[in-house]
């Protein structure tokens, strides 16, 4: 077994194990032999003047309680894992037992998600059942990030709004859940000075209509056009191949404040969703993308079920 | 008296006036954290926020509460049981300032979010020094005292107090082995699995050795004193001890179940776990065995009630730890409130009342009086405190069953039942039930503090002078005849 990189420490702990249990059952015998005198003389034991001991036998019970454990410990050793790298009677081990329970529940649900995983996303979006299955996955795997009504939360976008960073196709948003995404923006603070990202951030709150310094934001607008424009487009309505968040609407990732904008611009930001190809499995997260794309389409749950 | 004929009782006084103004810390800290997890709105910045004030609490009750106690009741049975006067009383004072001091560096260094991490363990690595040296010196000073005894036995107290002293010391010492990266930052000098191994080796030896033996040896003397009865049995003392600080040493993997650790080690902390419930009910069965003759006391002497409610408590949250490591029931109590509620019932119930009891005993005797100002607000405070105990622990048990049962939950299409924050939502009106049970305790050791107080005020702090061993009474009247 690979927990050991010598056989000499399977030894030593299956050797150190039995003889300890053994010894407990040694002692407990050792000391419950022999009829004892109900006397405190005859400990012959006086402490701080009045503190002395019986000597009264062990409570039978309580030695039976002892023994079943150490017999119980002997035999559990016998069929599980315990004594160094021997591997038990039974072969048990928690991988295994991992693998069976997954295996199993495999078995019992896997032909209902195979059933919708045949099936067109707009259409699994449509079917009430399977909005019921999305929706436990939802709380379970994305409300910790997304919010229990998926509404976000800073940093964390709004999946009901019908704004998407990389595009709201039904296909796009299974991709995402599967491989997850990295939206990287760079920092621009060495490159744009204080100064210059506050006027960046000026000129980018003019572009949504927001309240700006008119001086600020022109001189902004230069700097976007320089630094911004590669990822946010010329005009600023973003780049879903990139997930470069549109620049232009009224809906904000980190927060429309100077202040924050400037930290955005000055530090960058880097958004992390993770993948859950491995974890959920992809029949799941069909359901879960149907779930998600449904979210903005409130239509489907008119639909007629087919 | 001279210091060679009088007991040292100035650090004993020092301690337990340490232990009851700690109790009221530790326990308003537990307290404000219990009406934070009802209330999240009472998380007032960084400092005051729950997972600042949480180690403060573990920490203020269990090192700075606990073992405040168990330096009072330690130095004074180790004297008295001994018939001589400290080792060093030197040493001893070292023992009290420099305890007091890492109290306190405790307090200011964990709400500013200087921690190591592990649970039980958070002090950074100068407190963790200072801790050692403290620790050392304590050593010292019990194991001098006893090797300069006048009698020829070792009271069974002392063994327990003895392997406390000397297994926290291998326990801190190895579990705190860290590298300092600058004066408030280490990192622990074991990885992974090894590192989580090391921690639950120390945090369930923390729970064996500090918070079992030495409350035990606390139990041993001052429950024989209280009832005026000899100890039940010499040779269950002898079976439970060994069995005891032998089988607790392996217990600890039981906190690693189903995870990285190796499948052999779980299964060991398991079984080592089980065998620990029959040496473990042998010293609730000892003590309480000692009462046998003397029942009548505890119905009009509070100080009995304290210490044997708390040897109740300590019977059952030592069935119910052995039980829990069973990894079957693991798998349903790991993670949940049943673990907060076990930790309570030991801690409130077995630590928290045989401290008071102790504390109660020990007041009177060190300010020269023969009890306490006030009888009637000793059984106040048992009452207040039990029902306080049982709200709390039943609180995190149904809390803690609930809430296995719902993560485990699952649909007929294979997916989870609730979501995490339904659990907590379902857990909410427990934690209500909670804090006032907690409140309740609180308030008893309020009423504690108040009568320590009177008592202190009326009294003046005495000493005792040391008596000839019985021992020696008995061969003088032997070559008398």
């Amino acid at each position: 077994m690979s927990d050991f990189n010598n056989s000499f420490w399977s030894y030593y702990i299956g050797i150190i194990t039995v003889a300890g249990i053994i010894a407990c059952g040694v002692l407990l015998k050792s000391m419950s032999r022999g009829k004892v005198a109900n006397d405190p003389e005859k400990t012959g034991h006086v402490w701080d003047e009045d503190l002395a001991e019986y000597n009264n036998p062990l409570p039978r019970w309580w030695i039976w309680l002892f023994y079943i454990t150490i017999v119980f410990s002997l035999v559990y050793l016998w069929f599980y894992p315990g004594l160094g790298s021997y591997a038990g009677a039974w072969n048990w081990t928690s991988t295994g037992q991992y693998q069976e329970e997954m295996k199993a529940a495999e078995d019992t649900y896997g032909p209902l998600y195979q059933k919708y995983a045949a099936q067109d996303l707009v259409q699994v979006a449509a079917d009430p059942e399977a909005r019921a299955i999305g929706q436990k996955l939802f709380v379970n795997n994305c409300a910790q990030c997304h919010a229990s009504d998926a509404a976000g939360s800073r940093g964390f976008p709004n999946l009901t709004d019908g704004d998407w960073l990389y595009g709201g196709e039904p296909e796009i948003i299974k991709t995402s859940i599967l491989n997850g995404r990295n939206g990287v923006m760079p920092p621009f603070g060495p490159a744009l000075g204080g100064d210059g990202a506050k006027d960046t951030a000026n000129y980018v709150r003019s572009l949504s209509g927001l309240t700006s310094d008119s001086i600020r934001a022109s001189r902004g607008k230069a700097l976007f056009t320089q630094n911004c424009v590669a990822c946010h487009g010329a005009e600023g309505k973003g780049n879903p191949a990139l997930g470069a968040p549109n620049l232009t609407d009224k809906i904000w990732l980190y927060g429309s404040t100077e202040p924050v904008i400037v930290e955005t611009i000055v530090k960058g930001r880097n958004n992390v969703m993770p993948a859950h190809r491995d974890f959920l499995g992809e029949a799941r997260v069909h359901i879960l993308a149907a779930y998600v794309y449904g979210l903005s389409h409130p239509e489907l749950k008119q639909a007629p079920r087919k | 008296m001279s210091a060679q004929t009088a007991y040292n009782y100035t650090v004993v006084r020092q301690f337990s006036i340490m232990t009851i103004v700690w109790g009221v810390v530790g326990m308003l800290v537990g307290v404000i954290i219990a009406a934070q997890l009802l209330w999240p709105e009472l998380n007032f910045g960084p400092w005051l926020s729950y997972g600042r004030l949480r180690p403060l609490h573990t920490n203020a009750v269990i090192f700075a509460f606990g073992g405040s106690a168990l330096f009072a009741s330690s130095y004074y049975v180790v004297q008295r049981t001994c018939h001589v006067r400290l080792f060093s009383d030197g040493l001893a004072a070292v023992t009290f300032w420099g305890w007091q001091a890492v109290i306190v560096l405790a307090a200011i260094t964990l709400p500013l979010g200087i921690t190591s991490g592990k649970e039980y363990a958070e002090l950074e690595w100068p407190i963790d020094i200072l801790i050692a040296v403290v620790w050392v010196s304590y050593a010292i000073v019990f194991f001098g005292t006893v090797f300069k005894r006048k009698t020829p036995h070792l009271y069974v107290a002392n063994w327990f107090f003895g392997a406390f002293i000397l297994t926290v010391a291998i326990l801190h010492i190895v579990n705190s082995a860290a590298l300092p990266v600058s004066f408030w930052k280490s990192y622990s000098a074991y990885a992974g699995v090894q590192d989580a191994m090391v921690q639950w080796w120390y945090g369930h030896n923390a729970v064996g050795f500090f918070l079992t033996a030495g409350f035990l040896g606390m139990m041993y003397y001052f429950i024989p004193k209280q009832a005026g009865r000899p100890v039940y049995s010499y040779r269950l003392s002898v079976v439970h001890f060994w069995a005891l600080i032998f089988t607790y040493m392996w217990a600890g993997p039981h906190h690693l179940h189903y995870t990285a650790l190796p499948d052999w080690a779980q299964s060991l902390g398991m079984l080592f776990s089980l065998v620990l419930l029959a040496p473990s009910w042998g010293g609730m069965i000892n003590g309480i065995m000692t009462l046998s003759g003397a029942w009548h006391k505890l119905r009009t002497d509070p100080i009995l009630k304290f210490l044997v409610v708390s040897l109740s408590f300590y019977g059952m949250s030592t069935f119910e730890g052995p039980m829990m490591s069973i990894k079957t029931v693991n798998a349903l109590s790991h993670y949940t409130d049943w673990t907060i509620g076990h930790v309570h019932s030991g801690a409130l119930g077995w630590v928290g009342l045989v401290s008071m009891g102790t504390m109660y005993y020990l007041i009177p005797r060190l300010f020269g009086r023969v009890e306490m100002w006030s009888v009637r607000l000793i059984t106040l405070h048992f009452w207040v405190a039990t029902v306080g105990i049982v709200l709390y622990i039943a609180a995190m048990w149904i809390a803690g069953v609930m809430q296995g049962l719902m993560w485990r939950a699952v649909s007929a299409d294979g997916t989870l039942t609730y979501s995490f924050v339904e659990s907590v939502k379902a857990t909410y009106p427990f934690y209500a039930i909670r804090l006032l049970g907690g409140l309740l305790y609180f308030v008893g050791m309020l009423i504690m503090a108040w009568n320590v107080f009177k008592t202190a005020a009326v009294g003046k702090a005495a000493d005792a002078p040391i008596p000839m061993p019985a021992i020696a009474h008995a061969a003088a009247n032997a070559s008398a005849n």
